[in-house]
């Protein structure tokens, strides 16, 4: 994963509320199997139906944005992840908002994405220092947001996604190098208290590859 | 000992460890496959040489992106025939079991989790679908996630995650003739609002619930993601249990008893504590619609088009504003003189066989509209195949139904079903989203009863008076 330390970035101002994921990736590019270059479909509706006066993301100077300051519960809605692959395709490494949409929120940060979530009242300062157009820095290493007049802003990341972020860390490669003796050893226990949890190739009788070795082991 | 509840006590038996900054490395018993959001998972997998950990702890069916049609229709070089194909490579070289289109099981994810016994109380499941909810049902701790976390699952059987706080919903009384639970939800989601559960898991309890068959129960908690809430659950009763007993994935004779046992055990304790209580008298309740974008903005079928200039809230006012623009309403307008032009029976939220008899006994003798196209889709082939045997499918086609395959249709428009712009549907399904149901269609979300009578009447109307 990318990492995240500090960014200097115009931030676009998108003050609705309850953006929903449908809103940001249309259901109907969702057919499509990579994550590359799913930022042609963002907002697709919204960007088609602003013209002739353009959607934010589409003007100067916020067409470069790679800060978005959005209205709460910004990501609402279906769990897709292309919402956030298409906004990180686009240049967006930071998202701004009172609230999230809680599968977006944890997507964000899968993919080298900070999202963070501000009280009302800090967030309504950085939404009208966003439309002034002049620059501001978001720095996770100091948590804080300095705005284009000089004011700071701080804001808090849960430390596991902050030193993820600062760092790019891979999590299946975390779990996978550190905590797999804990697992065995749990699934040990589980399957001795809940046995009927464990689902055996035969209780799969008649479903397409249960009887099958996979290419895992 | 402190007293706890349904969602701790699940939550505390899949800890594998404790992180110190307060995340818990979760153990997945379950999870949940289907053709959108697996693509990317399994890329991720063959790109960094890793396995499956345990293949049997999911099942894959594709159910979004498929035809309700003619299943023959799908074209395989088409992109939703290259997603099914693709499910069907990965799930082989994994070893994970696959249900095809043509089975006698197949069906929308959260329609087919609870038919074969996949899902059970106390344990945990995760799916790439936001509606994963619906599963808390039978008591279990139940969730959405994206792609990147079902990676993980398939990788690690595990996610770090972080506990969230409880609320209860409590539901008293009981319901009146015609209305039904997705009414209890349009307005619970109506009160505390899309972001109200933010943050939550909620439990829905009360003396409402005894009532309320699974797949009552189902309807209940799928929409738990509309408040905001990624999961939402009842504790297990006897009901559960009988609808459990003797599914093909359920726990067999010789587990059966320590099963139930294990489960009655896990019933939240009469002192636990909830961070957040809210309280629902259903008793009160009419049958609902919603007129705007979001499933906040609904109301009684007796009332009028709200006036934004009476919101109080400036960010909310701007909100209806913009829904009423794209639903082309006008305020002051009565909710049951708007007309439809399609109708949606059908999705995740409202699929089930109980479903499809209410819809039917309101359409039974009856036509639909001239100005209406009408469909039924059922949640699952097993749903379809319990119709037609009771003669649902007749009653509907003399009506002037379409009767379909399974599948989510029209309620992600990801497939044919889809609305044109400008096109107006009343629909079973959970969101009335921009462009939700297709580019600029226009979409009144209510219980199949109600769906059933707009049809009949080609214009939102009140199942009661029909």
């Amino acid at each position: 994963m990318e990492s995240f330390i500090s960014l200097t970035s115009v931030a676009a101002p998108l003050p609705d509320v309850d953006i929903n994921t449908d809103v940001i990736f249309p259901a109907r590019f969702l057919l499509l199997l990579n994550r590359q270059g799913l930022s042609q479909h963002l907002f697709h509706e919204r960007r088609k139906a602003a013209i002739p006066e353009r959607f934010v993301l589409d003007r100067p100077p916020f067409e470069k944005a790679q800060i978005l300051v959005a209205g709460r519960n910004f990501g609402c809605g279906s769990s897709r992840e292309q919402a956030v692959w298409a906004l990180a395709d686009f240049g967006i490494r930071c998202v701004i908002a009172p609230s999230f949409g809680e599968i977006f929120f944890a997507n964000c940060f899968r993919n080298g994405v900070l999202a963070v979530d501000l009280a009302e009242d800090p967030h309504r300062r950085v939404m009208s220092a966003a439309s002034t157009e002049k620059p501001m820095t978001v720095d996770l290493e100091s948590q804080a947001i300095r705005l284009p007049d000089g004011e700071s802003v701080a804001f808090r990341v849960d430390p596991h996604r902050r030193r993820a972020l600062l760092l790019g860390l891979d999590q299946i490669g975390s779990i996978l190098a550190d905590d797999i003796a804990d697992i065995d050893e749990f699934e040990r226990r589980h399957r001795a208290s809940a046995p009927w949890l464990h689902l055996s190739p035969e209780k799969f009788s008649g479903v397409a590859n249960a009887a099958k070795q996979g290419s895992h082991e | 000992m402190s007293e706890l509840t349904l969602y701790d006590k699940i939550w505390s038996r899949h800890v594998v460890k404790n992180y110190d900054d307060g995340d818990d490395l979760l153990y997945i018993d379950r999870h949940i496959v289907h053709e959108v959001s697996s693509p990317q998972a399994f890329a991720g997998l063959i790109a960094e040489h890793r396995g499956v950990r345990r293949p049997h702890a999911h099942i894959a069916v594709a159910d979004h992106a498929v035809p309700t049609r003619l299943r023959s229709a799908i074209a395989s070089d088409s992109l939703a025939g290259r997603q099914i194909s693709h499910l069907e490579a990965n799930t082989q070289r994994f070893a994970i079991p696959y249900i095809p289109i043509n089975d006698r099981r197949h069906g929308i994810v959260h329609v087919i989790g609870p038919e074969t016994g996949f899902t059970l109380p106390g344990c945990t499941l995760a799916c790439g679908d936001s509606h994963t909810c619906t599963h808390g049902a039978f008591g279990a701790i139940a969730f959405g996630i994206g792609s990147s976390e079902c990676e993980c699952i398939f990788a690690t059987q595990t996610l770090r995650q972080r506990k969230q706080k409880r609320m209860r919903v409590n539901l008293m009384g009981r319901l009146a003739h015609q209305v039904t639970v997705k009414d209890v939800i349009l307005a619970l989601i109506n009160q505390i609002g899309v972001s109200g559960g933010v943050g939550y898991a909620i439990e829905y309890a009360g003396s409402a619930l005894a009532d309320f068959s699974m797949e009552a129960r189902m309807t209940l908690c799928n929409m738990s993601i509309e408040a905001g809430s990624r999961v939402g659950m009842i504790g297990p009763d006897h009901t559960t249990f009988a609808y459990l007993k003797g599914r093909q994935l359920a726990p067999d004779e010789a587990h059966w008893d320590a099963a139930v046992a294990d489960w009655v055990a896990l019933r939240t304790d009469g002192d636990a504590v909830f961070e957040r209580e809210a309280e629902l008298d259903v008793s009160i309740l009419s049958p609902r619609v919603s007129w705007g974008t979001t499933p906040e903005e609904n109301l009684p079928i007796t009332a009028t088009i709200p006036d934004p200039t009476n919101e109080s809230d400036p960010a909310r006012r701007e909100r209806m504003r913009r829904s009423l623009d794209y639903m082309d309403l006008r305020p002051g307008t009565r909710l049951d003189s708007i007309p439809v032009n399609r109708v949606f029976i059908g999705s995740c939220t409202n699929s089930r066989i109980e479903d499809l008899r209410a819809a039917a006994t309101v359409v039974a003798g009856r036509s639909i509209a001239s100005n209406v196209t009408a469909i039924v889709v059922p949640g699952s082939a097993s749903v379809r195949v319990e119709a037609e045997a009771e003669g649902l499918d007749r009653i509907f086609r003399a009506a002037g139904f379409e009767w379909r395959e399974s599948g989510c249709s029209m309620c992600v428009a990801m497939n044919d079903d889809r609305l044109s712009p400008g096109e107006r549907c009343a629909s079973t399904s959970n969101r009335n989203f921009e462009g939700r149901q297709g580019q600029g269609g226009r979409t009144h979300l209510m219980s199949p009863a109600m769906a059933a009578a707009a049809a009949v009447a080609g214009h939102l109307t009140d199942v009661r008076a029909l």
